[in-house]
């Protein structure tokens, strides 16, 4: 097993490729090579973000009803993030094989610490007088959490979201480890030519920010009332 | 639903495990329709508790509370709390939600279709004087402090309530808008006639606010329950009459006006008069001094027997008529009045500034004397007036 394929590709080209350069016109020529891993990356970052979300959000409502398991609940997600990235995608192979799979797999357990964190800090932090009151009406548990809790907790969520979905973007560069793909792939296929360098990182900080921005938008809609506040 | 409902604490206690004493002991009263109940009481006494019993936000472990002869116990929590207007000191408008949105709470929960909310809303914006236009579609954040408390209260009201529970409501209020929220409060309750339970910490407040009055001392007991007059002129023992302060007499002529109690008639005379007949007033009076009024009936001054000596009454001799005194006032603060202009008299006028009787300190010390019976109290004592 090859762990980093060091090899050196031939290029087509003038001295700018010769010399791994910068180079704007192999640029423009050799785009369309990366549209693919970048799908990849797309995939496995907003599959394994929308799955590792479900899976953290569930959690922390579990915790915040049945408190006594909030602190075996961080534990575990706390443990499950300080397992090394790389670390863990070879730990998988055995297990669930080369791909998208072990990829995903990895992906998930290290967007569980920010969601889950982020939703029981923002559950706890919902104004206590607003919770009484709203019991004191007559809501119920249930409509309690849904109408009152969850939408003022909505800023923390969000915020957990983010990070995870950055710190997603970053360490789905890793997942060509389990044979996942993504834009990890492009990069150490040919790290010493700077030209590629920059496309697959570039894209990768790209995605970044789009996916940040898609979420604040959306954060922003859903949370009319923190303008009002200001 | 009940226009209003009658709510009584029979034997209630609340226990909690670990704890020697209970944190209400044996709570019996019973709040008649349309009346406030003030729980008053130092911190730790469990008025909070005692109220929070009532819509079983807080189990009691014992005893009964019966609203309109039904036990609480026999209700399904979150449908019981819906019947009963709830609101606190910290007001807990819910910050996500506008304030219509806030106000269409429980209305919502009971399933009132849409067009039956937004008129209630607008209807209840208006109950407590805020524009709906202008505060509708607002966030709680965008409102001062008082705005925020009317909310709270209409949101209590939403749904017409019979029973309303509200617990330090105008707690975080500063003094001059707490007086007039307190006012308006009242001046509500003329109109509404809803049964309250009431808590605070603050005496004044309760003697002002409350038609019965309910004070709990440490370990849940029930000092004494009263009405206001009743606890200021006979405190059942030695708390009641260090709680109620060392000034009972004082906050006693704080619940009725002038216009509640039987004045001195007035002996007057117009300028003009021949000395012979104002004499003959005079002599008929209750006091040494004629007083002069002008051609509308109006307060000139004092006129004592001195000043009839020539053939008519002239304006000579005569000492201002300080204080004049007004058929709305307060008796604590007639009688202020009176120990500021350092006499023992003073004309009282109406509206028009009309003479119409004379207040004296004997009529006061007299209205002292009186069964507690005749004081009126909560909604009824309040004469509209910011």
């Amino acid at each position: 097993m090859t762990l980093a394929q060091v090899q050196i590709q031939k290029r087509e080209g003038g001295t700018c490729e010769a010399n791994n350069g910068f180079c704007p016109d192999w640029i423009a020529d050799n785009l369309d090579r990366y549209v693919d891993p970048f799908l990849q990356h797309v995939f496995l970052t907003v599959t394994s973000v929308a799955i590792g979300f479900v899976i953290a959000f569930a959690l922390a409502l579990l915790a915040h009803r049945k408190r006594w398991l909030l602190p075996p609940l961080s534990a575990s997600s706390q443990i499950l993030y300080g397992i090394p990235s790389v670390a863990l995608f070879l730990l998988l192979l055995p297990i669930t094989g080369r791909g998208s799979v072990t990829g995903l797999i990895a992906l998930v357990s290290y967007t569980l610490i920010f969601v889950f964190v982020n939703v029981t800090t923002g559950l706890d932090g919902v104004p206590k007088d607003s919770v009484d009151a709203a019991r004191g009406m007559g809501l119920t548990e249930r409509q309690l959490l849904w109408r009152v809790e969850v939408p003022l907790a909505l800023p923390e969520i969000f915020a957990g979201l983010r990070i995870a979905t950055t710190t997603t973007v970053g360490l789905a560069a890793l997942a060509f480890f389990a044979g996942a793909g993504g834009l990890g792939e492009e990069i150490t296929r040919d790290k010493g030519f700077q030209s590629n360098i920059a496309v697959a990182g570039g894209l990768a900080v790209l995605l970044a920010l789009v996916l940040d921005l898609l979420i604040l938008s959306v954060q922003r809609v859903m949370t009319p009332w923190r303008r009002a506040a200001m | 639903m009940p226009e209003a409902a009658t709510l009584e604490f029979r034997g209630a206690t609340k226990r909690y495990p670990g704890h020697e004493q209970p944190a209400v002991n044996e709570l019996s009263l019973t709040v008649p329709a349309g009346e406030i109940c003030v729980l008053v009481g130092p911190s730790g006494c469990g008025k909070t508790t005692a109220m929070r019993m009532v819509n079983r936000m807080i189990d009691i472990t014992g005893g009964d509370i019966l609203l309109d002869d039904r036990s609480v116990t026999d209700r399904e929590p979150a449908e019981l709390r819906r019947e009963i207007g709830y609101a606190i000191q910290q007001i807990g408008l819910f910050p996500h939600l506008t304030v219509g949105d806030n106000i269409a709470t429980v209305p919502r929960l009971l399933g009132w279709d849409k067009p039956r909310i937004a008129e209630r809303v607008d209807e209840l914006l208006e109950l407590v004087s805020l524009d709906p236009g202008d505060t509708r579609d607002r966030y709680p954040a965008q409102l001062s402090g008082g705005q925020r408390q009317r909310i709270g209260v209409a949101r209590a009201l939403a749904v017409d309530p019979p029973l309303m529970l509200m617990d330090e409501p105008f707690g975080a209020i500063d003094p001059i808008n707490r007086e007039s929220l307190q006012n308006e409060f009242l001046r509500l309750q003329q109109r509404l006639r809803k049964t309250i339970v009431f808590v605070t910490h603050d005496i004044d407040e309760a003697i002002k606010m409350g038609d019965r009055i309910a004070i709990l001392k440490e370990g849940g007991h029930l000092a004494q329950y009263a009405s206001p007059a009743e606890l200021l002129m006979y405190p059942a023992d030695k708390f009641v009459e260090d709680f109620v302060g060392a000034d009972r007499a004082l906050k006693r002529l704080a619940l009725q006006r002038v216009r509640d109690i039987d004045l001195w008639k007035a002996a007057t005379v117009r300028v003009g008069e021949p000395v012979p007949g104002a004499r003959a007033k005079l002599d008929d009076a209750d006091i040494d001094y004629l007083l002069v009024v002008d051609d509308d009936g109006r307060p000139r001054g004092w006129l004592s027997d001195r000043g009839l000596s020539g053939e008519r009454v002239t304006e000579e001799f005569r000492s201002k008529a300080q204080p004049v005194v007004e058929m709305d006032d307060v008796l604590r603060d007639a009688l202020s009045d009176l120990l500021e202009s350092e006499t023992r008299y003073g004309a009282v006028v109406d509206d028009g500034g009309r003479v119409q009787g004379i207040l004296s300190l004997e009529v006061i010390s007299q209205v002292l004397q009186a069964p507690p019976e005749e004081v009126p109290h909560g909604a009824d004592a309040f004469v509209g007036e910011d």
